[in-house]
């Protein structure tokens, strides 16, 4: 294992693979609020040499947190295949990123692959990767899942639909859900994220989306993103009917424990969301992360938010999750600074997601006090796109009353899907022209008018 | 809002409606006119005294742009409980045009309230004296919290000169993430606070004010000064709906490092929230509860 290079003839050595893989890390300003991003521009291009050299079995033995000690590092690491592992484990970085961008390497073979690397392979990789090879790269990778519908299928671009409230009202979310589902949003998912997170609330938005769901035949799967303890409670004490259990996770043991939450805990709410729950299945698990979470809980053991971030998507594979999101810009500028910073996160994160072999998706967004706007946020969903990304969300004209703070609109999905020649999922495609609301899969003059459902 | 002003807001909206269709007939005769104009005279387009209506004055509850809905009044009265932009039509799959200018208006004043400094002079015309923490660019302050919960040392130097020690309460204004909050609400806030905690008989300390400062700031000067209650009046994040929130963070014995249940927080003042005039009064009303039962924090049942 070689640390040591030289870059216009200067020397740069570095102490360890975790102090390699931190600066080999495009700019982020949570890596320099951590203290470990590189000091220049140089020293970064060296790091990422560095590791362009190591092999797979070299990340492999180097996990962010030592097995003894994190359960998420046991879950990643216990879920390798060891046959494929061993005819990937003596490839460099640089061999293995070639081997995934090759023409003769398709999808079906990078997804074989997925069962033999670890999370810091995923993250290793993605740093050596520019965003066009990330967008290719990605691209290749087609990760269905079936909750109650098939999200994920070649030729498809999903949306959730987010009804946020400020105070959870009832009639407010119907209004808000009646003008999304006119716009065609809400194929991927109808999932609320609540002010309140009591059993009783989270019962009640449940039972209202189900009941309008079910009067109006739409295909879709419905979530209300309470802690998941409060989803099941719902379902066992108030008969809340579940189709997908919400929960967001870390990239750490410690992390997860911020978030209230052991594997033991999810194991439990995937059994009993699959016994008990309303989907067809089999995916009934919907998990949300982001970089830098981490960092702000203090449990990235000094590791870079990249591989932190990769490694969320490692523990939710164990899950069979029909959902997976990054919420990419939601962290704030000390973490991702500007539109440039965002943008790279977006592709790294949906990239990293589909090599890991999960259905992703990116709530592509900013919070204002950071160098981003609408366009930048337009910018990265379209990018998306471009790399098959399974869904993005939707809330009225981006702005997010609630959580306060600006993603993609009812309208992006819509315009996105005629961009590029994609339509929603397939039934849901077709409810929506039974309602009038699409045809051919452009939108027609009556999207957009929620008031339709109100027609007795 | 009860079914009778609901229905008379809603009656409103319609009627604005149908004018609305009014004034496009208005507009083709206009054009048509502008075009005989056109026709006619040979110097360029003349420049109206006119000016436009302010977008960001309209009420995002009373718009409505979807064309021939099929049941507006329904619709209008489920909006009422959405304080959020919907109703508003689209042009293709894409947005019309006045949303979509009211929405960058919205977030050009947050952006504006982040990334601008609050003006020196209105500062100085406040009667205090401007002290810095380690943050030495506005980016930094950004990028670096732990930076902003610190004072420079020539902050430190300065407070300890100009201010009375041990005081029962020390005030600070900080920029934090809204300079437009600042702006909006200091004089009315700071001067009911200082009035209110006076008229009770307790010695206030001397008020100053502190560029690039997070909450956490309050701490530091907390330590220096050994007040009893240390607050910061600082602008809170901007959101769509106002850029003009401050809030006003408040401990008992404040020191670097303590738990962050250990303050009291009273937000969202700005002139639709906690109005600035009545939030003066409100505050020195809890600041007399902390000197009293000498906690904050969690444990501070108001």
């Amino acid at each position: 294992m070689i640390l040591k290079t030289q870059l216009f003839g200067h020397n740069y050595e570095f102490k360890s693979i975790r102090e390699v893989m931190a600066k080999a890390n495009e700019q982020k300003s949570g890596d320099t609020l951590a203290g470990i991003g590189a000091e220049s521009a140089e020293e970064r291009i060296a790091a990422k040499h560095v590791l362009s050299n190591l092999t797979l079995n070299d990340l492999r033995n180097s996990p962010a947190v030592p097995y003894e000690e994190d359960n998420v590092t046991r879950i990643i690491q216990d879920d390798v295949n060891e046959t494929i592992f061993r005819e990937h484990k003596n490839k460099t970085v640089a061999e293995f990123r070639e081997w995934l961008l090759d023409t003769q390497t398709d999808g079906e073979m990078i997804k074989r692959a997925s069962r033999g690397i670890t999370s810091e392979i995923v993250s290793a990789v993605a740093k050596l990767m520019s965003n066009l090879d990330l967008v290719y790269g990605a691209k290749k990778i087609e990760i269905t899942a079936h909750c109650n519908t098939t999200i994920g299928k070649r030729g498809t671009f999903s949306s959730r639909l987010q009804p946020n409230n400020t105070v959870d009202d009832p009639k407010g979310i119907l209004a808000s859900t009646m003008e999304g589902f006119s716009l065609g949003c809400g194929d991927a998912v109808l999932g609320l994220n609540p002010v309140d997170d009591t059993v009783e609330s989270v019962a009640t938005i449940l039972k209202q989306f189900d009941e309008f769901r079910d009067k109006w035949e739409i295909p879709t799967q419905t979530c209300v993103l309470a802690h998941v303890s409060t989803q099941i409670e719902a379902a066992k004490k108030m008969n809340a009917p579940i189709d997908l259990v919400f929960q967001s996770i870390a990239g750490s043991q410690k992390g997860n424990e911020g978030f209230g939450i052991t594997p033991e805990m999810i194991e439990e709410a995937r059994e009993y969301a699959l016994r008990e729950g309303k989907a067809r299945g089999p995916n009934v698990m919907y998990f949300e992360t982001g970089q830098g979470s981490e960092l702000s809980s203090e449990a990235h053991n000094g590791w870079d938010q990249l591989t932190m971030e990769a490694r969320c998507y490692g523990f939710a594979k164990r899950y069979s999750p029909f959902l997976v999101n990054t919420v990419v810009g939601f962290i704030g500028p000390e973490y991702l600074y500007d539109s440039k910073q965002v943008t790279r996160a977006g592709l790294e994160d949906h990239f990293m997601g589909k090599l890991t072999g999960i259905s992703m998706g990116c709530d592509a967004c900013y919070t204002n006090h950071m160098k981003t706007d609408q366009n930048d946020i337009e910018n990265l969903a379209t990018l998306l796109v471009a790399a098959g990304c399974n869904y993005i969300m939707g809330v009225p004209e981006g702005d997010d009353c609630m959580l306060m703070y600006q993603c993609t609109g009812y309208h992006e999905a819509a315009a996105l899907r005629e961009v590029f020649g994609l339509r929603p999922i397939a039934e849901f495609d077709r409810w929506l022209e039974k309602m009038g609301f699409s045809e051919n899969g452009k939108l027609t003059p009556l999207a957009g008018d929620g008031s339709v459902f109100l027609r007795k | 809002m009860d079914t009778k002003e609901l229905k008379a807001l809603i009656e409103d909206v319609l009627s604005e409606m149908n004018i609305g269709e009014d004034a496009a007939s208005e507009d083709t005769k206009a054009a048509e006119a502008e075009k005989t104009s056109a026709n006619t005279a040979d110097d360029e387009a003349a420049i109206s005294d006119e000016c436009l209506e302010d977008i960001t004055k309209i009420d995002v509850k009373k718009q409505y742009l979807v064309e021939n809905p099929v049941d507006a009044e329904g619709f209008m009265e489920l909006k009422q409980f959405a304080p959020c932009r919907i109703g508003i039509g689209k042009a293709g799959a894409r947005y019309k045009t006045l949303p979509q200018l009211m929405f960058r208006a919205a977030h050009s004043a947050a952006q504006d309230a982040v990334f601008s400094d609050v003006d020196q002079d209105f500062v100085d015309s406040l009667g205090l004296f401007t002290v810095q923490t380690r943050c030495r660019s506005k980016d930094e302050y950004l990028t670096r919290p732990d930076l902003g919960r610190r004072l420079s040392e020539e902050a430190v130097k300065t407070i300890k000169e100009k201010c009375e020690m041990n005081p029962q309460v020390q005030i600070f204004v900080s920029d934090g993430l809204s300079s437009a909050a600042v702006a909006a609400n200091t004089e009315d806030v700071l001067s009911g606070l200082m009035q209110g905690l006076k008229a009770q008989g307790v010695r206030v300390g001397t008020p100053f004010f502190v560029k690039y400062g997070r909450v956490g700031a309050m701490d530091e000067v907390s330590e220096l000064l050994n007040a009893d209650v240390t607050c910061v009046l600082i602008g809170e994040r901007p959101g769509l709906i106002t850029a003009t929130s401050m809030s006003a963070y408040m401990a008992y014995k404040g020191t670097i490092g303590m738990p962050e249940s250990n303050r009291t927080v009273v937000s969202n003042i700005h002139s639709a929230g906690t109005i600035p005039a009545e939030a003066g009064a409100h505050l020195a009303e809890v600041i007399k509860i902390m000197l009293d039962k000498k906690i904050s924090g969690t444990e501070l049942k108001l």
